[in-house]
């Protein structure tokens, strides 16, 4: 084999020795320093704005943030099926996948479109849509749609190809398959065909699977039996999973890793725990509360103040900072790098710099994160993450967000000019 | 609240669309609710339940099949003559789905949220249709500089807000909001549902907003009404159905709720309910009296069983 593996390896097992749990762990996409941007007829817009992230064999990934936040082209450039008028101005997407039985690693970006078409699309990475009626040929009979692409990139046999989809269409839990097979699209439900588009994806053994709103469509009851299934899926293959969605109560059910995404960046990456029990940035504290409890009385809901920055123009400082209530000086002169807070956990807000005050996340979110604390039991409370798990074995008052810490009259240090600024800047 | 008049009244109603000689798709089957004023009415359902329809034929989109759709008293399901017409149309007004969907692309926003002033002749001058539209665009959180764009220059949130503009410039007694908020962002949403609630504190309005996102319908109303089949399963205030669901449907719809806690969330299995197998038969059920408001329909033997 060659030294590169074998040091890779070696390399392994120098850090699993620390963390055993990583060691495991094998990257299959990693995303460095992305940046893309479109020619539109108003100008150029920076739509992604240098974005890092990785995903690992097996594990399900959810990128969640507001529309225009970039979700959606981060995956497409993933996919090499970007509109004509975007650029890739800079970065990398190594993505690892098995070629001819060989595992190989390769930069997404340097394909062309139609090695993108013959090697990867559909075959490596697979990808379900928001609207199972608009990606389904209507003139196509759902059989021949899910041997279509077996045929295409494995030169499958016909009948092997049909044995094959009628297994898929068990394994997604549609009944009596063979029928199945011969129906057309607008025969089928909703949720059906959304179950067939998932076979379609599945028919060719991807690595990677990336789900663009797959139930936004759907209702919830519907939304529940697909992600599960989804995840089913996933026990039984080992496929990675993206997720794009902003629903927080999907990200809640299926993901294991969130990346949350603000104005081309990803502002707050972490594990699911982490972020919904333990979340640092302002505007994933804004997301959370903006949810609906059920549980909760209040008749007015949290919305995050102001709207997404227009990515025409140059962004100054943090691209947060205009709806911000915690803002601080620092944060329209320059923009925060991401912050270490776990091995896992990173989010890129000033407020988690040494110098600057501490802040709780708003009061109404911890109350309610505290809730559903306590409503677990208690094995489950210990998979929490552990500064929760602290923080509240010592008490309910400690959850209380400790008052502005004074730290900051003595901060003199220039590029963290910390007075809290009220309100919104306009 | 027995002494209030409600604005709605609809008995019985039942909608039926003819495929052919042998089929008849029955989307509503004979459901009964009122509205009163200044109240939220949340409809839920999975879609084809025909909570849309309902919307649908109370506007008088559809001619309803049977039943009477009662509306400040006067009955607008059967013919109309073209005072009720008038009354209806502007008395009650209905907000869409998709945004961009239901504005016009090549009209001005002041044009779209004044054409039923246009329509109506309910202004004297140019500058009363202009100042008519701006105070309403000040309500909906636009500004007056926005009277003049095209409804592609504006956000998903602030088409709707044109959406909600439109219907509230007739200053009606009822708004059907068709799944009013499902096309937009969770942030989104809640600003335009505090939107909607905040008109509503101001204008006394009152809404029958159609969802099948129940924890957004929670917030919004006061009274809900859970569909399934074409029929009214369940119905009552949203504390009632919220924290003593008892029909199985509503169970499964309440259980199936995505919620922000990923611990409790990756354990929960939501409850399954399949009417087919269930042994329930929506027809042979009357509303039972639960509590309060709370009725759900179900035969007697099946209420005792669900409730025990």
């Amino acid at each position: 084999m060659n030294y590169e593996r074998i040091i890779h390896i070696i390399f392994c097992a120098a850090i699993g020795s620390r963390m055993e749990l990583q060691m495991e762990r094998k990257q299959i996409l990693s995303i460095n320093d992305l940046s893309i941007s479109f020619q539109t007829s108003a100008g150029v817009v920076n739509v992604i704005r240098g974005m890092n992230l990785s995903l690992y064999k097996g594990e399900t990934l959810a990128i969640v943030g507001e529309s225009g936040s970039g979700k959606s082209v981060t995956v497409k450039a993933i996919m090499g099926i970007l509109s004509n008028n975007g650029k890739i101005n800079n970065g990398s997407i190594h993505f690892t996948y098995q070629k001819d039985g060989k595992e190989t690693q390769q930069d997404l970006l340097k394909f062309t479109k139609t090695v993108m078409r013959r090697q990867i699309n559909g075959k490596r990475i697979a990808m379900v849509f928001q609207d199972p009626m608009t990606s389904l040929n209507p003139t196509m009979t759902i059989g021949a749609q899910i041997m279509e692409g077996m045929i295409y990139h494995y030169k499958t046999p016909k009948r092997e190809a049909f044995q094959k989809a009628i297994k898929l269409l068990e394994l997604v839990g549609i009944t009596d398959p063979e029928k199945r097979m011969k129906n057309y699209p607008h025969q089928l439900s909703g949720g059906m065909r959304q179950r067939v588009v998932i076979a379609i994806a599945l028919s060719c053994d991807p690595e990677l699977l990336i789900c663009d709103e797959p139930t936004t469509a759907l209702d919830v009851t519907i939304q529940a039996k697909i992600l599960e299934l989804i995840k089913d899926i996933q026990k039984k293959t080992g496929i990675s999973v993206i997720y794009i969605t902003h629903d927080l109560g999907v990200v809640a059910k299926v993901a294991d890793y969130v990346a949350v995404m603000y104005a081309g960046k990803v502002v707050e990456k972490g594990t699911t725990n982490e972020i919904f029990y333990e979340p640092r940035h302002p505007y994933t504290w804004g997301l959370l509360s903006a949810m609906p409890d059920l549980n909760s009385t209040d008749d007015k809901l949290y919305t995050i103040p102001g709207s997404p920055p227009n990515l025409l123009h140059q962004v100054e400082g943090d691209s947060f900072a205009p709806r911000n209530i915690y803002a601080m000086n620092i944060d329209l002169r320059k923009e925060p790098p991401m912050f270490k807070i776990t091995d896992t956990h990173y989010a890129a807000t000033w407020l988690l710099h040494e110098k600057a005050p501490k802040i709780d996340m708003p009061l109404e979110l911890r109350n309610r994160i505290n809730m559903m604390y306590k409503e677990l039991s208690e094995g489950d409370q210990e998979t929490m993450p552990p500064a929760l798990n602290k923080e509240l074995s010592e008490g309910d008052q400690e959850a209380m967000p400790p008052a502005l810490n004074k730290e900051l009259s003595e901060g003199d240090q220039e590029a963290l000019a910390s007075n809290k600024i009220g309100g919104i800047i306009v | 609240m027995s002494e209030r008049k409600p604005l709605l009244k609809v008995n019985d109603l039942k909608q039926h669309f003819r495929i052919n000689r042998r089929f008849t798709v029955k989307a509503v089957d004979g459901v009964t609710f009122d509205i009163y004023p200044g109240e939220t009415y949340g409809l839920v359902g999975e879609s084809g339940s025909g909570k849309s329809t309902i919307g649908r034929s109370i506007i008088r989109l559809y001619e309803p099949t049977a039943g009477e759709v009662i509306f400040n008293g006067v009955n607008i399901s059967g013919r109309l003559s073209s005072k009720d017409t008038q009354h209806l149309r502007t008395r009650m007004q209905m907000i869409f789905q998709d945004p961009m969907a239901c504005l016009n692309p090549r009209k001005k926003v002041i044009d779209i949220i004044a054409q039923g002033l246009d329509i109506h002749h309910l202004y004297k001058s140019k500058e009363e249709r202009k100042d008519k539209v701006f105070q309403i665009l000040d309500m909906v959180g636009l500004s007056n500089e926005h009277a003049d764009r095209y409804p592609h220059q504006f956000s998903g949130g602030q088409r709707q807000r044109i959406g909600i503009a439109r219907a509230l410039i007739m200053n009606p007694d009822l708004i059907i909001a068709d799944e009013a908020i499902s096309a937009l962002d969770v942030s989104i949403q809640a600003q335009v549902v505090n939107l909607m609630k905040d008109i509503q504190k101001k204008t006394n309005t009152a809404y029958l907003f159609i969802a099948h996102d129940l924890s957004m319908v929670k917030y919004i109303s006061d009274r809900i009404g859970v569909l399934h089949l074409g029929h009214l399963v369940e119905t009552g205030t949203k504390e009632e159905i919220f924290s003593n669901p008892i029909h199985p449907y509503t169970k499964s719809l309440l259980s199936a709720i995505p919620q922000p806690d990923p611990i409790a969330e990756k354990k929960r299995i939501a409850m399954n309910y399949d009417y087919a197998t269930s042994g329930i038969d929506y027809h042979k059920g009357t509303n039972q009296h639960v509590s309060g408001q709370h009725y759900v329909l179900a035969t007697k033997e099946e209420l005792e069983k669900w409730t025990k």
